[in-house]
């Protein structure tokens, strides 16, 4: 439901994150920390990091500032958005003794921050989509998911740059936002305007309230502009329609064996990517014995004890963690959710300490010159 | 005499086989009957006979001072012995019968010399052994992986 | 994501590290399940283990059943509960022995070492309908004769007229008058009619790979044959990762698949 659009300046996009506050959400979006763009609480604009862009590549993740104050003159950092919404630590239940054999277990509430997402790129949003269909839509959900899930104000961003790394428009995920949000945003950095549009009722409603414009068609073809520029420069580029028979057709294939001569099993691909969604769980028990409790977090194929089985690993080497790992994320996914794993943010690119390049990998398997 | 051929004929072991080939082999078998505890043969003594089972079990083993260990045992249909094949001819474990057994026993160095003597027939005989032989091999070897010990 | 609290009310040694408990529920009401289907099992303060369900399903109200060997920290502590103590449950989860497509047909049963355990809940519900089957055997392999699982129970099969029970060990001294030699060499010297028989394999992955194969050997298609897998299991319902075989989730897609579809992912190294 997608309304004509109106334009905001940076007073309407302050105003927005207030009104967002005041509706009661938690507002996170991207800010400066420690030398990266990082999704966290934001108060109001100032908090957005002005004047500053991302320079990627394969290993590669540096600021430097722009010459002009664009709000969002970047593309997506080491965060995504699943640390809110499938968080690195869930509490699941807590067993409390009382005697020696009465045990009360009490399931750890699914009481939701109510978050409002503020800044979700277009392939943030399809990350969003895939991750819903894990915990969301299959024959188990996962309650504490959906708590956040269903609360979540989505404010989207089209993206204005493509980062060094991304390839969204090789994974059809971008960079223009489709659905799934409340709002989108488009900058207009050199007309120190925004145009926004609404998604949803509730997303009309927040921007009803904001001081704005209508758009003119300038504003509106400017928008188109941007993001045509945006698809137009992207810093990586994967053949992904055949990529999943490509990959099952190669399990043996010698480049697995170049590929984990590389890699050193970090895992720091698969805490950045904004799909990966695998936990383990952890018991603790307090020191009189009397309270136990099983708290869940984010775990890593790449761990030796991912596979474990009676003293075993059923992948105890870097070779087959890998191919578990790429050929999930772009194959099997889809076998299991009906969608690629990978929304071509570019992350695990980035963030891979030795930069290793999921989409040199691919062309490697198929045989191109990389 | 007859009946020994009809005998040697039908065994499994034989199935398939040319009635003439069934023929020159029954001259070299004869009946053979051993009742629970008793020893078809014994490791080290020479080994001139092939057993094939008609009814009964027969325990494959190897002692130690201590104990004896079953390795395998057979039953109706499935043969006893393949040393009789390679030299020098003398048996690789004990054979003892686990219950009343009867067989066909087939006296080695007639067998030998039948196959020197006639190559296809030889050959017959081969074709019936190397499944067993490799059937026995790859069970060996599962056993070796002891693969109900889930510690390893 | 939250087990309920059962409590035990029996415990019975097996063998040797492998005991078997009997559980009720905290709420009284009987566990229903699928033969073949699992419970993450809690022992508290401890950790949670996935442990597959080894009683009759049309008995339910006799108790939740499950064996289990001391293999781990976690198993070894679930397995070690006395009467009375309580024990986390969740599930039943996956999909376990299809009972059904083997109505009208000869039904081959093959275990190995512990596999014989999932296998129980599905020998109870052949047994429990015995006249919708056709030939009925069981093919069970051991480490040797101190390690038979549900010996007493094994011998008291034996004694039907209507059920074929086959028991091999690996490895035996002279006081053991059964077969020895591995599970396998059994197939050979069983009969069914292979063109209409279903079979239901569990057992150490080797066993199992071995099984189908002598299976294959004797005229039974992958399509008619049924494997149990054992995967690292979290959280037993398709959302932690851990138990992926390829395309499929082992705790939600499995435990029991198919031949057919589970061989192509088992001839696969480290998958």
């Amino acid at each position: 439901m997608t309304t004509a659009s109106a334009t905001i300046d940076k007073n309407g996009l302050d105003a927005l994150i207030k009104a967002l506050a005041g509706r009661g959400f938690r507002v996170v979006g991207p800010t400066l920390r420690d030398s990266a763009i990082v999704y966290d609480d934001i108060g109001s604009a100032k908090d957005l990091p002005e004047g500053w862009t991302d320079e990627q590549d394969g290993g590669t993740y540096r600021l430097v500032r722009r010459n002009d104050e664009a709000l969002f003159g970047y593309a997506v950092g080491p965060h995504s958005w699943k640390k809110f919404l499938h968080p690195p630590i869930q509490s699941l239940w807590k067993a409390a003794r009382s005697g020696k054999l009465t045990v009360h277990v009490e399931g750890a509430p699914s009481v939701p921050e109510k978050f409002a997402l503020f800044g979700v790129r277009a392939c943030e949003l399809h990350a969003i989509a895939i991750q819903d269909k894990v915990f969301l839509h299959g024959p188990h959900g996962d309650p504490h998911y959906r708590a956040r899930r269903e609360n979540a104000f989505i404010v989207a961003v089209n993206c204005s740059k493509a980062g060094g790394t991304c390839f969204c428009v090789s994974m059809n995920t971008g960079p223009r936002v489709g659905s799934g949000f409340d709002i989108a945003i488009t900058e207009l950095a050199d007309r120190g305007r925004f145009v926004v549009e609404a998604g949803t009722e509730r997303g009309r409603e927040v921007l009803a309230e904001l001081p704005q414009q209508q758009a003119s068609n300038e504003d509106a073809a400017a928008a188109g502009k941007v993001i045509e520029k945006t698809a137009a420069s992207m810093g990586r580029h994967m053949k992904s329609d055949d990529v999943h028979r490509l990959l099952l057709a190669n399990l043996e294939h010698p480049r697995w064996d170049d590929v984990a001569e590389r890699c050193l099993a970090c895992a720091n691909c698969t805490m950045v990517c904004p799909t990966c969604f695998c936990t383990t769980v952890d018991e603790s028990t307090d020191l009189t014995g009397t309270e136990s409790s099983r708290t869940r977090r984010w775990d890593s194929c790449f761990t030796i004890e991912f596979s474990y089985l009676h003293g075993g690993t059923v992948r105890p080497t870097t070779r087959s963690r890998y191919r578990q790992w790429m050929t999930h994320k772009l194959a099997t996914w889809h076998d299991q959710f009906g969608t690629s794993g990978c929304v071509g943010c570019g992350r695990c690119i980035t963030w891979c300490p030795v930069g290793i390049d999921i989409t040199q990998e691919v062309a490697a398997i198929r045989g191109e010159p990389t | 005499m007859e009946g020994l051929e009809r005998i040697v004929r039908e065994h499994p072991f034989f199935s398939g086989m040319k009635e003439e080939q069934t023929a020159i082999l029954a001259g070299c078998a004869k009946n053979v009957r051993f009742e629970a505890g008793q020893y078809l043969f014994h490791e080290g003594e020479p080994a001139d006979q092939l057993y094939l089972l008609r009814s009964g079990r027969v325990a494959l083993q190897i002692s130690s001072p201590e104990r004896a260990v079953t390795i395998q045992t057979v039953g109706e249909s499935e043969i006893v012995g393949a040393s009789w094949l390679v030299a020098p001819y003398r048996w690789g474990l004990d054979a003892k019968a686990l219950e009343l057994t009867r067989a066909i026993s087939l006296d080695a160095a007639c067998l030998r010399g039948k196959c020197e003597d006639d190559h296809g027939l030889g050959y017959e005989l081969m074709k019936r052994f190397m499944p067993i032989l490799h059937q026995r091999l790859q069970a060996a070897r599962l056993q070796i992986l002891d693969v109900y010990d889930i510690r390893k | 994501m939250v087990p309920r609290v059962a409590r035990v009310r029996r415990r019975t040694r097996e063998i040797a590290d492998v005991s078997t408990l009997t559980l009720e529920m905290e709420d009284g009401r009987p566990f229903r399940y699928e033969p073949g289907q699992f419970n993450m099992m809690t022992a508290f303060d401890v950790g949670e283990v996935a442990i597959s369900i080894s009683g009759d399903p049309d008995r339910a109200e006799d108790g939740l059943v499950h064996t289990i060997r001391e293999v781990g920290i976690v198993s070894g502590a679930v397995a070690r509960l006395t009467t009375g103590e309580a024990v986390g449950i969740r599930g039943p989860y996956g999909r376990g022995w299809p009972v059904d497509v083997a109505r009208g047909s000869d039904v081959v049963i093959m275990a190995g070492g512990l596999g014989l355990a999932p296998l129980r809940p599905l020998i109870y519900a052949v047994l429990n309908a015995r006249k919708d089957f056709g030939k009925v055997v069981l093919l069970y392999g051991a480490r040797n004769p101190a390690e038979i699982l549900y010996r007493a129970e094994l011998e008291q099969w034996r004694r039907r007229l209507d059920v074929d029970i086959q028991v091999t060990v690996d490895t035996a001294r002279d006081d053991w008058y059964g077969s020895v030699g591995v599970v396998t060499t059994l197939v050979p010297r069983a009969t069914f009619d292979a063109r209409n028989t279903i079979a239901y394999v569990c057992g150490p992955e080797i066993m199992m790979r071995f099984a189908a194969a002598a299976l294959r050997d004797k005229g039974i298609q992958d399509e008619s044959m049924y494997l149990s897998m054992e995967r690292n299991m979290k959280c037993g319902i398709g959302l932690c990762g851990h138990c992926q075989m390829g395309p499929v989730f082992v705790c939600r897609d499995g435990p029991v698949f198919r031949n057919d579809h589970l061989r192509p992912l088992m001839s696969v190294k480290e998958l």
